[in-house]
């Protein structure tokens, strides 16, 4: 694989980055913690939906910059393209699986069960599952062209069966009444100070996302750009 | 397309290999899924659709990682590519024969399934046999796809379960569920939306498959 020097991984991006993610977090820590009021009906453990909310949104953002990349990579065979697909789907499949634990850490004491097959778990599950069958995909493959298209024609299959996983889990828990109906996103955030901080939030996790997959990417076009060196020391023209 | 297909249906028609292993292997998980569930419960009814279906992915499974097989001995994938065809058909030619071979072994096993658990004769076998179809033709595109992929990795009898599985859930539940109303001797109603559900995860598998095949055979 081949790397040019003109492909840009700027560093002064990286602790830029760090910093507005760590900045960012504490404030929203503190918001959680000390600014937000407690929920009246669900206690204290509601506070833990400023966390699991934004990282599901981060997963999805994630996913989906993994198939967009993907496609752009088939499109143009710019291998950055595949670094930035396989970066963002290790960062995603993080965070999707702090969202599976964060999850039901506030289910437990607010639905009383861990884990019900409501349709949003379910798909997050079957995402989780794809993405790790991804990796070890990726980890089978280890950094050949053949790889890379590999991997990029099964993000693009994964993200377009989300949708249809989606429905089809819906459908499966509704067409039999389901255990627990109640979900967190009925009940709505009506006070400004709760929207503040899951704004707040969902801004931290951002900066988070964007940090960790720069950082990821960067050292990514690194190691591909030394392992082309290597390759060129090894092999005289 | 048709000289394609009679490749396939004759290098089956020799070997008997994807029919033998889907028949067999969804034979022993019959068998296994028959010791799961006690014989003398009457919840054992309840849990047919649930070991049906499950066989059917699993064995379709198996006999889909094998399909690459004889195609990659003596190049001879490699032969196919450089004829003047485009890969889409190739595609599409790979994923009828293996619909067939499934469906051919699936046709041997209902009634082997319809002794085991002991269903009523009065089952609505049409929607039944309409959603087997329609699983295996998705099954067979999306593990086509994968499975072209999955032959060329060091862990090829692994990897393609782990791709194809979590992919193949709506197929999965949409059976599941059209079978269910049709042993319990119900018409289809409301279940309707599964077969559109699943004619529609057909319809995109094989579009995407049939655009995409080509990168994954390249070289």
């Amino acid at each position: 694989m081949q790397i040019g020097p003109q492909t840009v991984v700027s560093r002064s991006l990286v602790p830029l980055l760090a910093v507005c993610s760590a900045a960012s977090m504490l404030l929203t820590l503190w918001l959680i913690f000390v600014y937000v009021p407690t929920d009246r009906v669900q206690g204290v453990v509601q506070r833990i939906f400023y966390v699991h909310v934004p990282l599901a949104m981060m997963t999805f953002l994630a996913f989906g910059v993994t198939a967009v990349a993907s496609a752009a990579y088939l499109w143009s065979r710019n291998p950055k393209y595949d670094h930035c697909a396989h970066a963002s789907a290790e960062v995603g499949l993080l965070f999707c699986s702090l969202v599976l634990i964060t999850g039901p850490i506030w289910a437990k004491p607010i639905w009383g069960t861990w884990w019900t097959w409501d349709a949003r778990l379910t798909t997050t599950l079957i995402l989780w599952l794809i993405y790790a069958g991804y990796l070890m995909l990726r980890s089978l493959t280890m950094h050949s062209e053949q790889g890379a298209r590999y991997a990029a024609v099964l993000g693009i299959v994964g993200a377009l069966d989300i949708p249809i996983i989606n429905r089809s889990v819906y459908w499966w828990r509704t067409i039999h009444p389901a255990v627990l109906v109640t979900r967190e996103g009925g009940t709505g955030l009506t006070d400004p100070r709760m929207q503040l901080t899951l704004l707040c939030s969902v801004l931290a996790f951002f900066f988070l996302f964007a940090w960790l997959l720069w950082l990821r990417y960067r050292q990514a076009v690194l190691e591909a750009r030394m392992t082309a060196l290597w390759a060129a020391q090894r092999i005289p023209r | 397309m048709i000289p394609l297909l009679r490749k396939e249906f004759l290098i089956e028609w020799r070997a008997r290999e994807a029919l033998a292993t889907a028949l067999l292997t969804g034979l022993l998980l019959l068998v296994v899924l028959s010791f799961a569930f006690d014989p003398t419960s009457p919840l054992r009814r309840e849990a047919a659709p649930g070991a049906f279906w499950v066989t059917v992915v699993f064995s379709g499974v198996l006999a889909i990682g094998r399909s690459f097989v004889a195609d990659r001995e003596n190049d001879c994938l490699q032969g196919l590519l450089l004829a003047p065809l485009d890969r889409g058909t190739i595609f599409l030619a790979k994923v009828f024969a293996q619909t067939a071979f499934l469906l051919a072994a699936q046709l041997l096993l209902v009634p082997l399934f319809i002794v085991f658990f002991d269903l009523p004769l009065s089952a609505h076998l049409l929607p039944w046999l309409l959603a087997l179809v329609l699983v295996g033709v998705g099954l067979s595109a999306a593990g086509i796809l994968l499975a072209a992929i999955a032959v060329q990795t060091r862990a090829k009898e692994i990897l393609l379960p782990l791709l194809l599985v979590p992919l193949a859930v709506p197929l999965l539940l949409a059976g599941l569920r059209v079978s269910q109303r049709a042993f319990a001797g119900k018409p289809l109603g409301e279940a309707v939306a599964w077969l559109h559900l699943a004619v529609g995860f057909d319809v995109i598998v094989l579009v995407v498959g049939w655009l995409l095949f080509e990168y994954v055979v390249e070289d």
